[in-house]
C-alpha cells in the first residue's frame, strides 16, 4: 500500500522463474478477455498466477516474466506489485496464516486470536516459523465480519474461530504441509 | 415478516446453478427487457424504482444511468463493483456466494439498457474462491445463450468477465477501480471527466455495487412503481444490512428501508440483541467510514422520534446527532468495548488503505493513527484530543477521493460523543494497560461534584 513502503527484492540470489504450460495456457484466456491493445488489463490476475507459480511470493525474476508475458516494462510491473497487499514481495511460510483485526473483527476478540496465534507458533505478526510452514501476518478487513473471528489462508476462510478451533487448524496443517495458493480451486 | 426481493431464494435447492435459478424465474428479467422493451425503456424503469447506489454514496441509480455519454463508434461499458472491502460489509460476498446468478442477470438486463458490449465484475482479491463460483455461473450462461452473440435471438450482444483485484480498499472507489482493472495502481483519478465520460480505457462507462444491480432484476420483473411502493420516502426498495460486532445473531439481512432501527437491532427476526444482555454503546450503522453515534441516538433521533433504518432517517441531525446508512455495514458496540481503541483501530485502518496520493490523507492519516495509539495505551496528553480534532478537520474535504473524509469521521464522531472516554485514558492511563480494559470493568462517566 501507498502508506506502507514495500522494497522490491534485490534480482541476486533469487531463483529463475519460468511459467509452466498450464500457467501460460491460462495467461492467454486471461488476456483474451479484454480488448485488443488493452492486454495490461490482465496484469493483477496474472501477477497472482506467477506467486501461486513461485512459492507463494513475487521474486524480481517472477515479475520479470509477467512483463514479458504482457509486453510491458518491468517498472510497470514492480509499481502494481508493491501497491496491493496481495502480493507478497518476500518470501512466506507454506501457509500465509492472515488474520482479520480490523474493528467488527476486534470487538468479536482478533486481538487475543492473534496473540494466542503468536504464542502458539512462537512468533511475532509479521514473522515466519523456523520450520518455514508458517507465516503469520494481521491484515485490515476481509468481508467476514459476522462471522469474526477470522483468518484466511489461500483461498479458503477459516471462520468463528476460537483458540481450540486454531490449535486444531493449526495441527492439520502440519499434518498436511501442503501450500495453499489465492487461486487454488 | 418483510418482503424479501433479493434473497428470497436464496438456501433452496439448486439455487446457485442455472437450472434451480431458472426453475425460481431466474433470468425472466433479460427476457423481458430483451423481448418486449427497448433499453430506455429498462432504464426509465430504474429511475421510477427510486433505486439509490447499495454500495454507500446512495446516489440515483437510473440519473447515474443518464449521464452516460453515448458518442457515436465508441464502446460503452458496465462495471460491477465488487470490491467489497468497508469495515463491517459482507452482504455483496453473501449475495455473489449464495445466487451468483442474480448478479450475472443483473449484469446482463443493465448491460442492454446501458448498450455495453462488454462488462466487467470487479472482485476484491481475497475473495478468490467468490470469483470462481461467479466464473462457473457465467459459463453456465455462456451455454445456455443468455451471454455472448445474438441473446435470444434479439441482435444483442454482451460479453462478461470476471476480473480478480489484490488487496486494496481504495480499488472500492470507482475511478481506483478502474485505474486497477486498467492494470495500475489504485489511485483514484481528479474528476471531472467522471467515468460516464470517460472511465474504462477513456470510454464512458458505469460503475455499480453488486446489490445495486441485483436490485435492477425485481425492478424489470415487476415495475419500478412497485418496488418504489417498498421503503419510505426517498428510500425506496429493500437494502441488505450486514450485521456483526456485539450483537447476538450477525448475517446478512434484507429489511424494507422503513425498517425501525430498535426492531432491527433487537427482534429475534434481525440483529436478536445486544451480545451477553449488555447495554448498548454505540452504532456504527454503515461501515466504518459512517459517525458512530451512542446507542440512544441509534434508537432515538435528537428530536425523540424513533429512528428508521432508512437514508434520510439514519443521516437526520446531520453529524452533530446523526450519521449514514452508507454500504449497511451495521455493528454494534456493547458496554465492554472501547471507543478509543475501536477508534485507533479504525484509523490504522485508513492509514494502511491511503493509496499515498494526496499528502492531508497520507501524512494524516498515520499521525491520527501516532496520536491515537499513545492515548489508547496511556501514554496520551489532554492537548493530543484538541490536535486529532484538528488534524482530521485539515483531512476532510481536502483529498482527490472520498477516503480523506472517511478517515475523519469515525475520528470526528468518536471525540464529539465520547470525550470522555479519551479523557478517561488521559488521566488514569494504569487502567488502561490491559487490552481489554474496559471488559472487566466498563467504563462509566465521571461525575462531577460541586460544593
Amino acid at each position: 500500500m501507498g502508506a506502507t513502503v514495500k522494497a522490491v527484492t534485490v534480482r541476486e540470489g533469487t531463483p529463475p522463474f519460468a511459467f509452466s504450460e498450464a500457467a501460460l495456457a491460462e495467461c492467454r484466456t486471461i488476456i483474451a478477455r479484454y480488448p485488443e491493445g488493452k492486454s495490461k488489463s490482465a496484469l493483477l490476475p496474472i501477477l497472482h498466477i506467477a506467486q501461486s507459480e513461485n512459492n507463494g511470493w513475487l521474486s524480481v525474476n517472477a515479475m520479470d516474466a509477467v512483463a514479458q508475458v504482457l509486453g510491458i516494462q518491468h517498472i510497470e510491473v514492480y509499481e502494481v506489485a508493491s501497491f496491493y497487499s496481495m502480493f507478497n514481495l518476500h518470501p512466506v511460510g507454506t501457509y500465509h496464516l492472515e488474520v482479520c483485526r480490523t474493528s467488527p473483527c476486534m470487538l468479536r476478540g482478533a486481538d487475543d486470536l492473534i496473540t494466542h496465534l503468536e504464542k502458539r507458533l512462537n512468533i511475532h505478526v509479521g514473522e515466519t516459523t523456523k520450520d518455514g510452514l508458517f507465516t503469520l501476518k494481521a491484515v485490515e478487513c476481509l468481508g467476514a465480519c459476522g462471522y469474526a473471528p477470522m483468518l484466511q489462508c489461500g483461498a479458503k476462510f477459516h471462520e468463528h474461530l476460537t483458540p481450540e478451533k486454531a490449535d486444531a487448524l493449526i495441527e492439520q496443517m502440519r499434518a498436511e504441509n501442503k501450500r495453499q495458493n489465492y487461486t487454488d480451486r | 415478516m418483510a418482503r424479501k426481493l433479493l434473497l428470497e431464494h436464496i438456501g433452496k435447492p439448486g439455487i446457485r446453478g442455472l437450472e434451480g435459478y431458472r426453475a425460481n424465474g431466474g433470468y425472466r428479467s433479460v427476457e423481458k427487457a430483451l423481448k418486449t422493451m427497448t433499453p430506455e425503456a429498462v432504464v426509465d424503469e430504474v429511475k421510477k424504482s427510486g433505486l439509490r447506489g447499495r454500495g454507500g454514496a446512495g446516489f440515483p441509480t437510473g440519473l447515474k444511468w443518464s449521464f452516460l455519454a453515448k458518442p457515436p463508434g465508441v464502446p460503452r461499458h458496465l462495471v460491477c463493483n465488487a470490491d467489497e472491502s468497508e469495515p463491517g460489509t459482507f452482504k455483496d460476498r453473501y449475495l455473489m456466494e449464495f445466487i451468483p446468478h442474480l448478479l450475472v442477470e443483473g449484469m446482463i438486463t443493465s448491460s442492454f439498457a446501458l448498450g455495453a458490449n462488454l462488462s466487467y465484475i470487479y472482485i476484491r482479491g481475497e475473495y478468490f474462491y467468490v470469483a470462481r463460483i461467479l466464473e462457473q455461473a457465467i459459463a453456465e450462461a455462456y451455454a445456455a445463450g443468455w451471454l455472448g452473440k445474438n441473446i435470444l435471438g434479439s441482435g444483442y450482444d454482451l460479453d462478461l468477465h470476471v476480473h480478480i483485484g489484490a488487496g486494496a480498499y481504495i480499488c472500492g472507489e470507482e475511478t481506483a477501480l478502474l485505474e486497477s482493472l486498467e492494470g495500475k495502481r489504485g489511485n483514484p483519478r481528479i474528476k471531472p471527466p467522471f467515468p460516464a465520460v470517460k472511465g474504462l480505457w477513456d470510454r464512458p462507462t458505469v460503475v455499480n455495487n453488486v446489490e445495486t444491480l441485483a436490485a435492477v432484476v425485481p425492478i424489470v420483473n415487476e415495475g419500478g412503481e412497485e418496488y418504489a411502493k417498498l421503503g419510505i420516502g426517498k428510500s425506496t426498495g429493500t437494502k441488505l444490512i450486514s450485521a456483526g460486532g456485539h450483537i447476538n445473531k450477525p448475517g446478512v439481512y434484507e429489511i424494507d428501508l422503513s425498517l425501525p432501527a430498535e426492531e432491527f437491532l433487537m427482534s429475534d427476526e434481525y440483529c436478536g440483541g445486544i451480545s451477553g444482555g449488555r447495554p448498548l454503546k454505540a452504532v456504527v450503522p454503515g461501515g466504518s467510514s459512517v459517525p458512530i453515534i451512542p446507542g440512544e441516538l441509534f434508537l432515538k433521533t435528537a428530536k425523540g422520534e424513533p429512528r428508521l433504518m432508512s437514508y434520510e432517517s439514519l443521516s437526520d441531525g446531520g453529524f452533530a446527532s446523526g450519521s449514514m446508512l452508507g454500504s449497511g455495514g451495521f455493528y454494534a458496540y456493547n458496554d465492554t468495548a472501547c471507543i478509543v481503541r475501536s477508534t485507533w483501530n479504525h484509523t490504522r485502518f485508513y492509514h494502511h488503505e491511503s493509496c499515498g496520493q494526496c499528502s492531508p490523507c497520507r501524512e494524516g492519516t498515520g499521525w491520527m493513527e501516532k496520536v491515537l495509539h499513545r492515548i489508547e495505551h496511556g501514554g496520551g496528553h489532554m492537548e493530543d484530543i484538541d490536535l486529532l480534532w484538528d488534524i482530521q478537520r485539515k483531512i476532510e474535504g481536502n483529498t482527490i477521493c472520498p477516503l480523506g473524509d472517511a478517515a475523519a469521521w469515525p475520528v470526528a464522531s468518536a471525540i464529539r460523543h465520547f470525550r470522555d472516554e479519551f479523557e478517561f485514558h488521559v488521566k488514569y492511563p494504569t487502567k488502561v494497560k490491559d487490552p481489554n480494559h474496559f471488559a472487566k470493568e466498563p467504563f462509566r462517566k465521571e461525575v462531577k461534584m460541586y460544593a
